[in-house]
């Protein structure tokens, strides 16, 4: 008989703009070692995720992590109190750093995380990443970071436009003049705050990779994929998994270096010339997990498993030409559902 | 001029590089030019075959065939 955990997942906000918990649920219901029972921690009410079917058995609403880690980790002990969570896998930016820093206080409450160290999450910064380069000998592209208008000025003793203007956590733009980079240091900056990066715009091809390390610098699984639709967020609508070995290369090699723990998006920029540029590490599991899963890898699996303090075998393959298309539908919800979670805080 | 190895070419024509994630369609002649390319035959032996079968003018295969080539080329599809 298999065992059943009852696992949390954060980010149910499948839009278009998606956080990686519904389909990292998917993957959770398609385990072949156990079962589960699946709490939804939302920040918002109106999270698709809360309103589809077969994706959480539970939702508890929790408090944004800029309220204060004491607030936030109130709201999960009182959620563990209720339901007795063996392992919490969070897939939002913005939290991760409040999830890596309670890891301890968790543990003691008996709920299990696989993040990477607080180390491993720093030094691949957006701003920190040409050290990255530097320290583990990866191609990055130069960048600059910069707080203020002031800054802008100077870009053209370092940069030739075209650049991009990137947010902290989120948001890229490809700006070829000064004019533009002011326009999306706002933009950006008001929304993210600063500093914003100025990253060399490397012209080729963009290919990513998930990949899920033990934290010994092993890699348990790896998947290559290349969007082959785009919204305009830049997101990726469809994409197709790839057999380029080289990736595969790269991507064992970081794990090795780094010794990564954790969920993982490696985004490359492949030149005509096949060099391979890092232009992000992302340190969670990407929104389009679905698709390692759908190629044979079932990494949320995976990384349950590793929570747990089980033997992990890694995967010794995955099927090149697996596509995803992602779609949009309505879903019919009574206001009586909204209405209990916006009293209550749960469903 | 070879097909390169990974490169997966089905029996409609369509053309799947795992590298890229690039796909293409060929029609019936760009199907025959890659099949007989797979089979290792050489640039003049395929002429020899159109020409043969095909109610073509010997230049504008060749101009055509060459063009096609170098489009193999610059896809990357194709190696020495």
């Amino acid at each position: 008989m298999k065992p059943k955990y009852t696992i949390a997942v954060t980010s149910l906000n499948n839009t278009d703009n998606p956080g990686a918990g519904v389909p990292v649920i998917r993957g959770l219901r398609e385990a072949k070692s156990f079962d589960v029972r699946i709490i939804g921690l939302v920040y918002e009410n109106l999270e698709p995720g809360i309103y589809m079917e077969n994706v959480a058995d539970k939702i508890y609403q929790i408090p944004y992590p800029s309220a204060g880690s004491d607030v936030f980790m109130e709201r999960i002990e009182y959620i563990h109190s209720k339901e007795n969570i063996d392992v919490i896998i969070p897939n939002f930016d913005a939290e991760l750093f409040t999830f890596m820093k309670s890891e301890h206080v968790l543990k003691d409450m008996g709920i299990k995380t696989f993040l990477p160290t607080i180390k491993q999450f720093e030094e691949r910064h957006k701003s920190e990443l040409p050290e990255f380069g530097k320290k583990y000998g990866f191609d990055i592209p130069f960048s600059k970071t910069i707080t203020n208008l002031s800054d802008i000025k100077n870009l053209q003793y370092e940069f030739n436009y075209p650049v991009l203007v990137k947010g902290k956590f989120y948001d890229a733009y490809l700006a070829y003049t000064p004019e533009q980079v002011i326009e999306f240091f706002n933009k950006i900056s008001s929304k993210w705050g600063v500093p914003v990066i100025i990253q060399e715009f490397i012209k080729g091809t963009e290919v990513n990779v998930i990949a899920l390390g033990d934290g010994k610098g092993n890699t348990i699984g790896s998947v290559p994929m290349r969007k082959q639709y785009i919204t305009d967020k830049g997101k990726a609508w469809g994409g197709i998994t790839l057999g380029d070995k080289n990736l595969m290369k790269i991507t064992k090699d970081l794990i090795k270096k780094t010794k990564w723990k954790g969920g993982m998006e490696l985004e490359f920029i492949k030149t005509q010339e096949n060099k391979y540029y890092i232009i992000e590490i992302n340190p969670r599991i990407p929104a389009w997990v679905y698709l390692a899963v759908g190629a044979g890898q079932n990494l949320p699996e995976a990384l349950v498993k590793l929570a747990l303090g089980e033997n992990v075998e890694p995967f010794k393959s995955y099927d090149v030409g697996k596509m995803f298309v992602r779609y949009s539908q309505d879903i019919i919800a009574d206001i009586s559902v909204f209405e209990k979670l916006s009293m209550i805080g749960e469903l | 001029m070879k097909i390169r190895n990974n490169i997966a070419v089905s029996e409609t024509g369509f053309v799947f590089d795992p590298n890229s994630g690039d796909s293409f369609t060929l029609n019936e002649t760009g199907k025959q030019i890659l099949n007989m390319l797979s089979e290792g035959k050489t640039g003049s032996e395929i002429k020899h075959f159109f020409i043969e079968n095909f109610e073509v003018e010997v230049t504008t295969f060749e101009n055509n065939f060459s063009e096609f080539l170098m489009m193999l080329q610059g896809l990357n599809l194709v190696e020495e």
